[in-house]
């Protein structure tokens, strides 16, 4: 679209709409337009993610993009603006129009954010409730008395307190250290709050040369010079290096359930290393015979079905800690997680029933989880109800290590790499395929005889495949 | 949803009515690649269903999936409060809805957006509700067709109910009513066929079996086909591919001929699929495959339909142009009428509750009204105003 001078324009604001039912606030995930742009009516602008789902934002109009007032990555109220665009047309109702020219701008030809505030009732948008008065509490509208005849009087203008300066906690404490008032500071973070650099972009000034001004141990990030403008990118570029990323998405989900598994579950780990010889010369004879054609068996796939094997012998290692009910919750089946690394990040997709799969049926099933959980298309089913996991750390050559629970799980087994070592082999050294297992437990749940005892049964079964036969 | 078995595995019934081998297969005229295929039963039904007519069909499913895109944009413009998707639904909806006479009356969900189409609803009045701006968007007896009831099941009730009028007056309409794979487990829709086969009501069951009751599968509820239901209370049913709109349309036309003729109730259980969210409050991706979507989404109602009409040689770019203003000019339409419908009136909640005066909601809306009048001619801005 191409604005002439003399053809007439209005800048439209577009507003964060509630885009679930209820809801008070978005994250604002990609821009798909820049200023400047111009959009079509229905155009999607950006992506948005709200509590409930990820959608598409469609222009409202068709026109310029003069701002964006948001950049990708922040959260925005509901009802703030978000994008301005500047639209063919008169501002004003239709058939409000007449003779644009022949009157000078006035009140009604600036944008609506510009005009002051107008004395009736305003419209809200759908879904965003009634509008939020300033001041922190609801305000009493005033009641006029019947009879009481209403005029204009001049009231000794109260000046309603002013709203506290926008921060976080943090940031207000820092700032109390330091004796700097958050009145006279302009927020550049975003909706103008205060932010950390803020503060010590204040601090250098009030110290007189920049960058010299002797920092207090709290400041974390950079010199007081360093005053990031806002970057439109997903990861923000700080001082001296380092890139900032906005914690989120799987990485996020990953953080908190690695954080309440680690600090609500007792973890006890232990480790056992063992001669997997046998195990190895199995997966070679496998690997001939022809009923598995076609199928790869791995040792992790060994490990797996050792690890059902064990669980109906030490069922308490297939048990979750139901806090609420003050109930310990045991398990029929065993749906064996398996962690991957996916390109959305660490998922744990697990297989139902595990303990009914033979070994061959239990191999595909490992293949199939990975294949999917890798192309991204893990249904969300697979990621609920697991009750034990296994993560194959040997694939990266780590020998061991401590893993952390999958929340609400007893028990998870971390496999090591199989190395060849120096190993006592019938009196004497031989070079045999040595693995380590590492088992960690919730000692809620699982005593340290029970865990030893299904460590041991799954070392058993690894370091001879026969023995299965005095187990089952 | 065929799960393999033979029809009757698990009750040993016969349906009655007319009963048709192999009660579980699909009634399909058209297949998803756009091939017409000869029907012994069928093809009677849509004889007349010629060249220009099937061009018809195809510009309703486009139109009504534009009205739909439309609606969804302008709830995401923060226009409408809500609004739930047909996506996918449309052959469904509109080989059934023309297979109505204006006579018949409808009792849908709030899904049937192209059924209101097809009863020649006023565009804006489909949006009314989701703008919060009214109770109910039309009058149901300008088109006859209630408005939308977001009640799971309930309107099979209703049909029901309308349809014994019917019967008491003698009259050869029939009652139509529109619900979902999920509302087949709500006890109104059970009921409502029990009545409907006690009393041979003139009723037809449309079950549009989108897959989904909102995250639910249909397998959850249902470890036969759905409509193997029906003859449990003594109603005929048929199983037909819900994106072959022709196929659609000869089914219901045969039901309601069924109910015309003194025949009772008919049980169509249409097999499609929701392609979109529940509502736009809805992230369908939390609970559902994307592969079972790309499935579905080779079985596109308007995609099967637009290779027949181009197989045909009726698919020329004068059409296809004709079309794409129509839907053009509907969505326009939809959008303008949305953005200048005028806000209701603090009083207006106190209309539509009785069709005659009322002195108690008379003296409800005198108090009101003097207590809004309270606030003076302002209207009630707070004083100190906005920003």
């Amino acid at each position: 679209m191409t604005t002439t001078a003399s053809a007439p324009t209005t800048v439209k604001e577009f507003r964060l709409p509630d885009l679930g039912e209820g809801l008070t606030e978005s994250e604002i995930v990609q821009w798909h337009v820049a200023e400047g742009d111009t959009v079509e009516l229905n155009q999607i602008i950006a992506d948005v993610e709200t509590a409930k789902a990820v959608v598409e934002l469609p222009s409202p109009y068709a026109g310029v993009v003069v701002r964006l007032h948001e950049a990708a990555g922040t959260t925005v109220d509901v009802g703030a603006p978000i994008v301005s665009f500047e639209v063919a047309g008169e501002s004003g109702e239709p058939g409000a129009s007449g003779a644009p020219h022949a009157v000078p701008p006035s009140a009604a030809d600036e944008p609506a954010e510009n005009r002051p505030a107008p004395a009736r009732r305003e419209p809200n948008l759908v879904g965003y409730g009634a509008a939020l008065e300033k001041g922190g509490r609801p305000q009493r509208r005033t009641r006029v008395l019947p009879g009481v005849v209403s005029m204009p009087v001049t009231v000794p203008t109260v000046r309603v307190p002013a709203e506290r300066p926008r921060s976080t906690p943090p940031v207000r404490k820092l700032a109390r250290d330091l004796g700097i008032p958050l009145d006279g500071l302009t927020g550049t973070g975003p909706g103008s709050l205060i932010t950390r650099t803020d503060v010590l972009a204040a601090l250098a000034g009030t110290a007189g040369s920049a960058g010299s001004a002797a920092t207090p141990s709290t400041v974390l990030a950079g010199g007081p010079s360093a005053v990031p403008s806002p970057d439109p990118s997903r990861g923000t570029r700080s001082p001296a290096g380092q890139t900032r990323t906005p914690i989120k998405g799987v990485r996020k989900h990953t953080a908190a359930a690695m954080v309440a598994s680690a600090f609500t579950a007792p973890h006890v780990t232990e480790f056992l290393t063992i001669d997997v010889t046998p195990t190895v010369e199995l997966l070679a004879e496998l690997k001939q015979g022809r009923a598995l054609e076609g199928t790869r068996i791995t040792p992790l796939a060994v490990v797996a079905k050792a690890v059902c094997i064990a669980v109906a012998r030490n069922p308490t290692l297939n048990s979750s800690w139901d806090e609420q009910a003050q109930e310990i919750v045991q398990y029929a089946d065993v749906n064996l997680g398996i962690a991957a690394a996916t390109p959305r990040g660490l998922l744990v997709p697990n297989i139902k029933a595990a303990q009914s799969l033979a070994l061959v049926d239990l191999a595909r099933a490992l293949g199939a989880l990975a294949e999917t959980a890798r192309a991204g298309k893990t249904p969300p089913a697979d990621l609920t109800g697991g009750t034990l996991s296994i993560t194959n750390i040997g694939v990266f050559g780590i020998d061991a290590g401590t893993p952390i629970l999958n929340p609400g799980e007893a028990a998870i087994l971390a496999v090591g790499a199989i190395r060849s070592m120096p190993w006592e082999y019938q009196g004497a050294v031989a070079l045999r395929s040595v693995l380590t297992l590492s088992l960690s437990f919730d000692h809620r749940l699982v005593d340290g005889e029970q865990g030893s005892r299904f460590l041991a049964d799954v070392g058993t079964i690894l370091r001879n495949p026969a023995m299965v036969l005095a187990m089952v | 949803m065929t799960d393999g078995s033979s029809p009757d595995l698990a009750s040993g019934t016969v349906h009655p009515g007319p009963s048709r081998p192999g009660a579980d297969e699909l009634v399909q005229l058209v297949d998803p690649h756009g091939v017409r295929h000869p029907h012994g039963h069928y093809d009677a039904l849509v004889a007349d269903v010629d060249g220009p007519a099937l061009q018809k069909l195809y510009e309703d499913m486009v139109v009504v999936r534009r009205i739909d895109a439309e609606a969804t944009a302008l709830q995401r413009q923060g226009e409408l409060a809500l609004w739930p998707p047909l996506l996918g639904q449309e052959a469904a909806q509109i080989g059934s809805g023309r297979a109505l006479r204006s006579d018949d009356f409808v009792f849908s969900s709030y899904r049937e957006n192209a059924v209101a189409y097809c009863r020649g609803v006023d565009l804006a009045d489909i949006l009314r509700v989701w703008r919060g701006n009214a109770s109910s968007g039309w009058d149901p007896y300008t088109i006859n067709m209630a408005t939308p009831q977001v009640i799971i099941g309930a309107q099979t009730l209703h049909a029901t109910g309308y349809a014994m009028g019917i019967l008491n007056d003698g009259a050869d309409a029939v009652a139509v009513t529109y619900f979902g794979d999920g509302a087949t487990s709500q006890g109104d829709v059970n009921e409502a066929m029990v009545f409907a086969a006690s009393y041979q009501a003139p009723v037809v069951f449309f079950c549009q079996n989108n897959h989904w009751a909102i995250s639910e599968p249909v397998g959850l509820q249902a470890h036969v086909p759905i409509a193997r239901r029906a003859p449990g209370f003594g109603i005929p049913s048929v199983r037909v591919d819900g994106n072959d709109v022709l196929a659609c349309l000869a089914v219901t036309r045969e039901a309601l001929a069924r109910a015309r003729s003194g025949g009772g109730p008919t049980f169509i259980e249409a097999v499609t699929y929701r392609m979109g969210p529940h509502t736009t409050a809805d992230d369908p991706t939390r609970y559902r495959d994307a592969n079972e979507l790309e499935d579905w989404a080779a079985r596109d109602p308007l995609a099967r339909l637009a290779t027949l009409l181009d197989s045909l040689g009726l698919l020329d770019a004068d059409y296809t142009d004709s079309v794409k203003a129509t839907a053009d000019a509907v969505a326009a339409e939809l959008r303008e009428g949305c953005l200048s419908m005028p806000e209701p009136a603090p009083s207006d909640v106190f209309r539509h509750v009785y069709s005659a005066p009322n002195s108690w909601l008379d003296r409800q809306q005198d108090h009101y009204e003097r207590y809004l009048a309270s606030f003076g001619p302002d209207g009630g801005t707070p004083q100190e105003g906005r920003r």
